[in-house]
């Protein structure tokens, strides 16, 4: 579980985001969503303690990240698994070696053991036979499965997606999504997943927050943005001929 | 841009690069990795390079000497001094600079904007330390590529002198080793220590703290290339003050 409370991050003058606090559950798919700019990847970086929020606090399964000793944040970084807006692949390393890295940088295995945990994580994210192909020799999709490997491989209990299915096709998304839905009630994990994805959203949101102007405008579930009459959130989310039609009937069918 | 804060994240980063270091496993086969890209694949143009600067050097030294009285074996002193005091060590380490640089700065650079370098700071991993380590480390075998280019930049002005019937093999010989300084060759090798320093960290800084995507890639690798040669000749001024002066 990951708690937020009250954080703050500017950059020079620009004040990104401006006092967001929610909690994040284990066990689900927690959806970040809002417009692009609106400071998502900012927030999860925060999270990832690759930005240092000026003001408020996160804790870490109860424990404050400003109380952990610089020893016990390297410990926290190990359990904490990303998958990056553009996948992030080592591209001087092969499909195998990229999912290898953290356990080679991490972990006292011996080669053999390493290499069969790579190849169950492999496995599970449904590529066999990619191993020692390069980054850039394999398709988008096929990227941002490596790289979902690569964060599951040190077994996270904290997984972060930066729009995992940005940039591929609908079947694929959809394929992506239900991976990290599976993979985080299979291990347990604090997910957290930035989108703005739609489908996204209704097929994995258990738990989704809307970042407006640095500020969390809406939170609840997927059922709940059906009904919500949050201007704002029913801007954002129905903004598509498809999805307004989408809505329109629920309520035909509600009533 | 802020110079004097630029100036102080520089110091930063270096002291950032030696601490916490990778796994020495891990960083065998990076520092191995670099010795290659860095001083192996450079040597063919440093050869190049040099044969032809020292044949040159040697032909206008001969043109200039039309003085009958003094001795043609000049012609290979000349060589050798302007080849060992300022054509191998800097000459070559400005081309270097353009070489070598702009490949660490758009390597590094094309990392960071496609977050290679978050995803190691998220593992945990000390990136600089990664990065640049290594770097410096393969570039400690610099001086082994100048010495080859002194050999061969000498070996040029032999050549040129010689077949292009300037002098005779034995003057060139006799000049070679008349007045030499030992130190000379040790304030070389002090000089070529320090731009492959510089060569090495400069360039890392370009591209660890570059901002955008891969047009400013571009961008960053020139500005690495016109800082690392201004900071080059300037420490060339202040060394040679300081050594020979
Ligand atoms: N390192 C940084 N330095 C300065 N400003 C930044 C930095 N990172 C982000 N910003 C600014 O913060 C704002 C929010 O950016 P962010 O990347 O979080 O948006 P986002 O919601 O993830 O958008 P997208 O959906 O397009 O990815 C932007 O205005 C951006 O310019
Ligand atoms: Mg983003």
């Amino acid at each position: 579980m990951i708690d937020v409370q009250d954080i703050h991050k500017s950059f020079g003058e620009a004040h990104i985001l401006k006092g967001i606090s929610t909690t994040f559950e284990k066990g689900k798919t927690n959806l970040i969503i809002g417009q692009s700019g609106s400071g998502k990847t900012v927030f999860l970086k925060c999270l990832l303690g690759l930005f240092e929020p000026e003001e408020g606090s996160i804790a870490y399964d109860g424990k404050l990240y400003s109380e952990h000793t610089d020893d016990e944040k390297r410990d926290l970084r190990q359990e904490m698994g990303m998958v990056f807006q553009g996948s992030a692949l080592f591209d001087s390393m092969t499909v195998e070696g990229n999912v290898m890295f953290p356990l080679e940088m991490f972990t006292k295995q011996s080669k053999s053991e390493m290499k069969e945990r790579v190849d169950a994580v492999l496995k599970r994210v449904n590529l066999i036979d990619a191993h020692h192909k390069f980054p850039s020799e394999i398709s988008g999709g096929m990227q941002k499965r490596v790289a979902i490997a690569r964060a599951i491989v040190m077994n996270p209990k904290y997984l972060f997606c930066d729009e995992p299915n940005s940039g591929l096709d609908p079947k694929t998304a959809i394929l992506i999504d239900d991976l990290i839905k599976e993979i985080t009630e299979e291990y347990d994990i604090t997910t957290v997943i930035n989108t703005h994805d739609m489908n996204s959203v209704m097929q994995i949101g258990e738990k989704i927050i809307f970042l407006k102007d640095g500020l969390l405008e809406w939170e609840g579930t997927k059922n709940e943005i059906f009904k919500t009459d949050n201007e704002a959130v029913t801007n954002f989310v129905y903004s598509s001929d498809l999805f307004k039609k989408v809505r329109q009937m629920y309520i035909q069918e509600q009533n | 841009m802020n110079y004097l804060a630029s100036v102080g994240s520089y110091a930063i980063m270096i002291r950032e690069v030696f601490k916490k270091p990778t796994k020495w496993r891990i960083m065998k086969s990076l520092i191995y990795k670099e010795i290659d890209e860095l001083i192996f694949s450079s040597l063919g143009i440093i050869i190049f390079i040099s044969f032809f600067i020292g044949a040159v050097v040697a032909i206008q030294t001969a043109l200039n000497l039309t003085n009958p009285l003094i001795p043609r074996n000049l012609i290979g002193f000349a060589t050798r001094q302007s080849v060992i005091l300022e054509f191998a060590p800097t000459f070559v380490s400005i081309i270097m600079a353009g070489k070598v640089g702009s490949y660490i700065t758009s390597s590094i650079g094309t990392m960071r904007v496609t977050e290679q370098i978050d995803a190691l700071e998220v593992m945990g991993v000390n990136s600089l330390n990664y990065l640049v380590f290594p770097k410096i480390i393969a570039m400690l075998f610099y001086p082994f590529a100048i010495a080859i280019s002194m050999y061969v930049g000498i070996f040029g002005g032999w050549m040129a002198g010689v077949f292009g019937g300037f002098l005779t093999s034995e003057d060139f010989v006799t000049g070679l080793q008349s007045d030499f300084v030992p130190f000379h060759i040790t304030y070389a090798f002090v000089k070529t220590l320090i731009f492959a320093f510089v060569i090495a960290t400069i360039p890392s800084f370009h591209g660890f703290y570059m901002k955008g995507g891969a047009l400013e890639v571009g961008k960053a690798s020139t500005t690495s290339f016109v800082w690392t040669s201004v900071v080059i000749i300037i420490l060339n001024y202040i060394l040679t003050q300081l050594l020979l002066g």
